[in-house]
């Protein structure tokens, strides 16, 4: 598929997020050449501002920075999980990619949830509910896409743990009796269930022991393959980016201070702070 | 000197004051208009502990006028406690003629059944609610279960009957089972038994519901699609009986109830007990007419 200027998937344009009061000279007088975020006239913090980006079908994007540089903040702004302060961002499936998402009714929202998103976050108990069998927690997402039949909802949820190497067996257990790593492995069956063209991935291998952490990997870099899912990938582990991403996304200070196809970066970074963490990798 | 006729009469007619009475009519109006919605309202005292009746009084209190005929029975029976007390209550705050005969009565009050004969037109429905919300086992913040129900949210609600069915077979809610009103809100339908609720769907006569304690109305209007949740491939289903007969009067297609005696036997006897009384005088009361006890075998 060529990438052309308007075949993106998902648009995003001068994407902010703010806490507390801010002015315009909030914007102006943080970022990294201030090496902070907090605005020294109101104090207020922003997470992340003039975030712009592209992101077209079945490719896979990083975002890396150092804990604190945004990058949990964007995607759980395109997830809604928080409110943006400025910005907006287009989803071509949505109103071909005419309306700005983020501001949509919460019923909009949560359907674009539902059908054109999923997500798996760093803690399964952000992504799962562990009152809930992790059949249950599938099935909650694929009743949100409108299946209500009790058989159909089984056979996708085995099928999904299946691909995802849980064992079907275990699928009336709550995710709260199992190990980490195949609770992130339910987390990942919950959030393509019902196949949605867009991924967000945040920190989903932190606090998995090496192994399972190749094996999720794995997983994931199968699922690109098969399913064709775009994904946006935030990680702090630059070998992560290395294995999953095409292109890359540098944060600083909630600011992009480099882009680029991930191997360039990797191999030539330009800015200062990319320098610093391609050459602190062991 | 000028006489002042304010204080002749110890209470106002129907014991609440004419203000919080309009305030209850005009909640009930909405509840109305947006069928299954639950409208907050004052819920005034009563001499009565909130939580013992009180929202069905209210109801009950706010709209009887003085050509009323008043019924009221608590888990089908007109002579239980509750009922009996509540009913003494209305008629010596309003005067007006009580009766156990359910095709007579325009006001039914009723704590944990619908009456097995079917109602008309001129009849409204009233419950005691102890718990309004149906979200309220899946999600314990109210401003949550208001927001789901504002965005209908109801994905968890689904889940939770899934995992029911999951873990033992079937869908485990026998008293109170949610239903969706108008195609919208998802509605707890007070504890009535399975067996009940689809006489709700298209009924005929107007059913308020009032929960005192949790301070909530809501209603269904006559004529309004009443849906209990169901999967595509689990049913809902009404109580079994499995052919069990009423002792008294050899009837099948009605509630019954397991009565157990000291020499160990039980036998079954219709809980509703104005349509007991009737069938057991050969009169021939109409039932309410439904698909699920249609299917029950002669």
């Amino acid at each position: 598929m060529s990438n052309t200027e308007d075949n993106w998937l998902l648009k995003v344009n001068n994407l902010t997020k703010i806490y507390g009061d801010y002015t315009e000279n909030s914007i102006i007088n943080t970022g990294p050449e201030f090496n902070s975020n907090i605005c020294p006239e109101t104090g207020s913090i922003v997470a992340c501002a003039d975030i712009n980006f592209e992101l077209y079908p079945g490719e896979v994007l990083g975002i890396v920075g150092e804990s604190g540089s945004g990058k949990s903040t964007v995607v759980k702004l395109l997830y809604f999980d928080m409110e943006q302060s400025l910005g907006s961002a287009f989803l071509k499936p949505h109103l071909d990619g005419l309306a700005n998402i983020l501001e949509e009714s919460n019923q909009k929202k949560r359907w674009i949830r539902n059908y054109l998103m999923g997500m798996v976050y760093q803690n399964p108990r952000d992504g799962l509910n562990f009152k809930f069998s992790s059949g249950g927690n599938i099935a909650e997402k694929l009743i949100m896409g409108g299946n209500f039949h009790v058989g159909n909802i089984r056979n996708r949820a085995t099928d999904l743990l299946e691909k995802t190497e849980v064992p079907v067996l275990r699928m009336d257990d709550k995710p709260a009796s199992f190990s980490g790593g195949m609770q992130q492995r339910v987390q990942i069956s919950k959030a393509i269930a019902n196949n949605p063209p867009l991924l967000f991935l945040d920190e989903v291998t932190t606090g998995l022991d090496v192994s399972v952490q190749a094996k999720v990997l794995d997983l994931i870099r199968e699922l690109q393959q098969d399913l064709g899912i775009a994904m946006i990938v935030v990680s702090h582990d630059l070998s992560v980016i290395r294995m999953l991403t095409d292109r890359t996304i540098v944060m600083k200070n909630g600011r992009i201070v480099e882009r680029g196809l991930t191997d360039q970066i990797l191999q030539d970074p330009q800015h200062e702070y990319s320098q610093l963490l391609v050459s602190s990798l062991l | 000197m000028v006489e002042n006729n304010k204080y002749i009469n110890k209470y106002n007619f129907a014991f609440i004051d004419e203000a919080t009475k309009k305030e209850i009519r005009r909640k009930l109006l909405k509840a109305v208009a947006i069928p299954g919605y639950q409208v907050p309202y004052s819920s005034p005292e009563m001499p009565i502990a909130r939580g013992w009746g009180t929202g069905g009084l209210h109801v009950t209190l706010a709209i009887i006028g003085k050509t009323d005929i008043f019924k009221i029975i608590d888990q089908g029976s007109d002579a239980s406690v509750n009922a009996c007390n509540l009913r003494n209550f209305v008629q010596s705050m309003t005067d007006v003629k009580t009766t156990f005969d359910t095709s007579e009565a325009t006001i039914i009050q009723t704590r944990h059944r619908i009456t097995e004969e079917e109602l008309n037109e001129n009849q409204i429905f009233v419950y005691q609610v102890p718990q309004p919300e149906p979200l309220r086992s899946v999600e314990r913040y109210e401003n949550k279960t208001r927001q789901m129900h504002g965005e209908a949210d109801y994905a968890k609600m689904w889940v939770s009957l899934y995992e029911q069915f999951v873990s033992h077979g079937d869908i485990m809610l026998g008293a109170g089972y949610p239903v969706k009103v108008n195609s919208r809100y998802i509605m707890a339908p007070s504890p009535i038994p399975r067996w009940d609720i689809p006489n709700l769907n298209l009924s005929k006569a107007l059913h308020l519901f009032g929960a005192g304690r949790e301070k909530r109305l809501y209603a269904i209007p006559p004529f309004t699609k009443v849906e209990p949740l169901e999967f595509e491939d689990i049913k809902f289903h009404i109580e079994d009986f499995k052919g069990s007969v009423c002792s008294k009067t050899g009837y099948k297609k009605a509630f019954l109830d397991e009565m157990y005696y000291d020499d160990g036997s039980t036998n079954f006897v219709i809980n509703d007990s104005n349509f007991l009384d009737k069938l057991f005088e050969k009169e021939q009361p109409t039932q309410h007419e439904n698909k699920y006890i249609n299917q029950i075998a002669e």
